[in-house]
C-alpha cells in the first residue's frame, strides 16, 4: 500500500493525473457553483426563441427561450448526480457480493459469481430499457438507482477476484483465529484493503453512469421534470436544433459529456499507474 | 474434434442458453413487475373508449396476442413458445404490422452502417496502435491522446458534431434518413449513389471512433509485448526486428481477436443513437419510435434482437478462444 506523501508526490509528477484533476475539478465547479452563482431558475423564459448566444444570454436561449448556460450548469449537476447515486449504487452491491463471494469462496462463491457472469452477458442497455419504460415516470435518484443496480456485476468480478487473492493472507488468519465473524473481518481486514481499488472503479462507473443516462434520456427513456445533459440533447433533437443550425443548444451539452467522460477516464487510469504500475488494465473496464 | 474440446463447447452451449433465458424471463417480467405497465395501460385505455367496433377487434387480437386471459405464468409460457416459433408478434402503433417484419426491415440497414464500420474500424485501429507502440515519441503521443479521447466521448457525440457541421453548417451531406424523401429503396444506380450519400456522414461518425477504441487497446497490449521477456531474449540473440515485431503482432493480437468479436456483439445495439441523430432507417430509430408509441411488443422485439446478437458474439468468442489457446481450453474445461 501506498503511504499518503508517497501518493502525492507520484501524483504531482503525473501530467496526466494532473490534467484529469483539473478537468473533473473545473466540471464539478460549474455544476456545484453555476447554479448558486446565476441564481435564477433555469425554467425561467429569459429570451426570445433559439435567440444566438450574445453578451446577455451569453450561451443564448432555447426552444422556449429559457437560459442555455443556466440550463447547461443545472444539466450538468443533474447528469453528475445520477452519475454519483449510480456509481455509488454499483459499488455499493460490488462489494458486498465481490466480498462475500471471494472471502466465503466455495458453493457461495459459485453461486454469487454465476449470478454475476450471467448478468455481465445480458447487455444493460437491454435491462435498463425494459425497466425505464416499466417505470412510467423517473426522478433523478431513481434513474442514478436503475442504472446503479445494472452495473454493479463488473465491479464484483473484480472485488471478488481481489479478495480471494487476500483471503490466505496472514492478517486475516490472525483476525480469524482471534474469532473475529466473517463480516467483521470483511469491513476491517478485507475492505480497507481494497479501497483504492473501489475508488477507481467509482469513477469509472461514474463516467459510464453519465453517458449512459445521456444514452437514455436520448432514446426517450431520461428523468421525467429533471434537466440533465442528455435531456438538454434529447430537446436539441426533438426540436430539429441541429438541423436548424441552432449550435448553441446541442454543442455544450456534447462537449460537456465529453469532458466529463474523458477526465473520469483519464483520472481513473492515471489512478492505476500511480497505485499499481504493473497493474495492467486493472480488471475493471466496463464496457 | 477431442473430447476435452466438445465437452468445452457443450459447456459453453449450456451457460449461454442459461443466460438467454435469464434474458427472456427478464424480457418478460421487468415490463410487467411494475403496475400500471404499458400492456394494462393500453388495456384500460381501450376499455375506457367504449367499445367501438373496431376497437373492440384490436382488443381481441391483444388479449388472444397476449394471452391476457391466462394467469401470468400462462402469459409467460406462451411467450416463450412464440420466440420458439419465431412469433414477437404484431406492433402496437403499426397494427396490424408484424414485429418480425418491422425488425427484419430495419436490421439490413443497422448492419449495413456497423459491419463496415467495426471490421474497417478494427484494422486500421490495430494497425495504427501497432505502429504508435513500435514508433513511440510525437507520434505515439498525438495518436495516444486524440484515441484515448475518442475512445472515452460517446459515440454520438461525433456523430452531432459531424452533422452539423458537414450537413448543416456547410452542407455537402444530407442531414436526415437513409435515402432521399420520396424515393423508394430499388435496385438502381442512382438510388445506390442516392443512399450512399446519407450513408457516409453515419458511417464516419461510427468509423473513428471505432479507430479510436481499438487503437488505445492494441498500443498498450503491444507495449506490454515489446517489453517482455521473450522479446528482450529474440533482440539480444540477434533476431531480426521484423521477425521480432511478426511475434509481438501475433501476441498482441489474441487479445484483440476478442475485442473484435465483442464490437461485433454491439452490431444492431451499438449505434442506436447515431442512428436516432441521422434519422436512419435501422433498429435505433425503430426502437426510439416504438418507445415514444408506447409500442410494447415492438420495443421487446428489438430488445429480444439485441441481447442475441450479443449472446451469440460472447459464444463465438468463447469457441474461438477455445480453439485458438489451447492452454485456456484445458483451464476452463471444467469450470461454469
Amino acid at each position: 500500500m501506498l503511504t499518503r506523501t508517497r501518493f502525492l508526490r507520484t501524483a504531482i509528477r503525473s501530467s496526466r493525473f494532473n490534467t484529469s484533476l483539473v478537468l473533473v475539478l473545473l466540471v464539478l465547479g460549474f455544476a456545484i457553483l453555476g447554479p448558486l452563482l446565476t441564481g435564477h431558475d433555469p425554467n425561467a423564459v429569459v429570451g426570445g426563441m433559439n435567440a444566438s448566444p450574445a453578451a446577455h444570454p451569453p450561451l443564448g436561449t432555447d426552444n422556449f427561450g429559457r437560459d442555455e448556460l443556466t440550463l447547461l450548469m443545472y444539466g450538468t449537476r443533474n447528469s453528475l448526480e445520477i452519475g454519483a447515486i449510480a456509481g455509488l449504487a454499483a459499488v455499493l452491491l460490488g462489494v458486498l457480493v465481490g466480498t462475500v463471494a471471494g472471502f466465503y469462496a466455495g458453493m457461495v462463491e459459485e453461486a454469487l459469481m454465476g449470478v454475476t457472469n450471467v448478468l455481465i452477458t445480458i447487455p444493460a442497455i437491454v435491462v435498463l430499457i425494459l425497466l425505464s419504460v416499466a417505470l412510467g415516470s423517473r426522478s433523478a435518484v431513481t434513474m442514478g438507482l436503475i442504472i446503479g443496480v445494472t452495473s454493479w456485476p463488473w465491479t464484483a468480478r473484480a472485488v471478488a477476484a481481489q479478495t480471494s487473492s487476500l483471503r490466505t493472507r496472514e492478517h486475516i488468519d490472525i483476525a480469524r483465529l482471534s474469532g473475529s465473524s466473517g463480516f467483521g473481518i470483511i469491513v476491517r481486514d478485507v475492505i480497507p484493503y481494497i479501497l483504492s481499488y473501489l475508488g477507481m472503479a467509482f469513477t469509472l462507473q461514474l463516467a459510464t453512469a453519465v453517458l449512459t443516462e445521456a444514452a437514455l434520456s436520448l432514446l426517450g427513456l431520461g428523468p421525467t421534470n429533471t434537466i440533465s445533459l442528455g435531456i438538454l440533447l434529447q430537446w436539441s433533437l426533438l426540436w430539429e436544433a441541429v438541423r436548424q443550425g441552432v449550435w448553441w443548444t446541442f454543442i455544450p451539452p456534447t462537449f460537456f459529456l465529453s469532458v466529463v467522460s474523458f477526465g473520469l477516464l483519464l483520472l481513473n487510469s492515471s489512478l492505476d499507474e500511480i497505485y499499481n504500475p504493473r497493474l495492467q488494465g486493472g480488471g475493471g473496464s466496463c464496457d | 474434434m477431442s473430447p476435452t474440446f466438445r465437452r468445452y463447447i457443450l459447456t459453453k452451449l449450456a451457460w449461454y442458453l442459461v443466460a438467454l433465458l435469464a434474458a427472456v424471463t427478464l424480457n418478460f417480467f421487468l415490463p410487467r413487475l411494475v403496475p400500471g405497465n404499458p400492456v394494462d395501460a393500453l388495456m384500460a385505455r381501450f376499455l375506457q373508449g367504449g367499445a367501438g367496433a373496431s376497437a373492440s377487434k384490436t382488443y381481441q387480437a391483444f388479449i388472444t396476442q397476449f394471452h391476457l386471459d391466462r394467469p401470468l405464468w400462462g402469459q409467460f409460457l406462451a411467450y416463450l413458445v412464440n420466440i420458439f416459433r419465431g412469433d414477437l408478434g404484431q406492433s402496437f402503433s403499426l397494427f396490424p404490422a408484424r414485429v418480425t417484419t418491422l425488425i427484419g426491415q430495419a436490421v439490413p440497414w443497422t448492419i449495413a452502417l456497423q459491419l463496415p464500420a467495426i471490421l474497417l474500424g478494427w484494422i486500421l485501429g490495430n494497425l495504427l496502435g501497432a505502429l504508435a507502440a513500435y514508433k513511440r515519441g510525437a507520434f505515439d503521443r498525438n495518436l495516444f491522446v486524440t484515441a484515448l479521447a475518442l475512445s472515452s466521448i460517446p459515440y454520438y457525440a461525433l456523430a452531432i458534431v459531424l452533422l452539423y457541421v458537414l450537413a448543416v453548417a456547410i452542407p455537402v451531406f444530407p442531414s436526415a434518413g437513409g435515402y432521399s424523401f420520396g424515393t423508394f429503396p430499388q435496385l438502381s444506380w442512382s438510388f445506390f449513389l442516392d443512399a450512399l450519400h446519407h450513408y457516409l456522414l453515419p458511417f464516419l461518425s461510427l468509423l473513428v471512433i471505432a479507430i479510436g477504441g481499438q487503437a488505445v487497446g492494441m498500443r498498450s497490449m503491444a507495449i506490454y509485448e515489446l517489453g517482455s521477456d521473450y522479446v528482450n531474449y529474440a533482440t539480444s540473440l540477434g533476431v531480426s526486428d521484423r521477425r521480432v515485431l511478426g511475434y509481438v503482432f501475433r501476441n498482441a493480437m489474441l487479445p484483440q481477436i476478442t475485442g473484435l468479436a465483442l464490437s461485433l456483439g454491439t452490431l444492431v445495439g451499438g449505434a442506436l443513437i447515431t442512428e436516432i441523430v441521422f434519422s436512419y432507417p435501422g433498429v435505433g430509430t425503430l426502437l426510439f419510435n416504438a418507445i415514444n408509441a408506447n409500442d410494447y411488443p415492438l420495443i421487446q422485439g428489438v430488445t429480444l434482437i439485441i441481447i442475441v446478437a450479443v449472446l451469440l458474439a460472447n459464444f463465438l468468442v468463447d469457441l474461438a478462444y477455445g480453439a485458438i489457446d489451447p492452454r485456456i481450453r484445458a483451464a476452463r474445461s471444467g469450470e461454469r
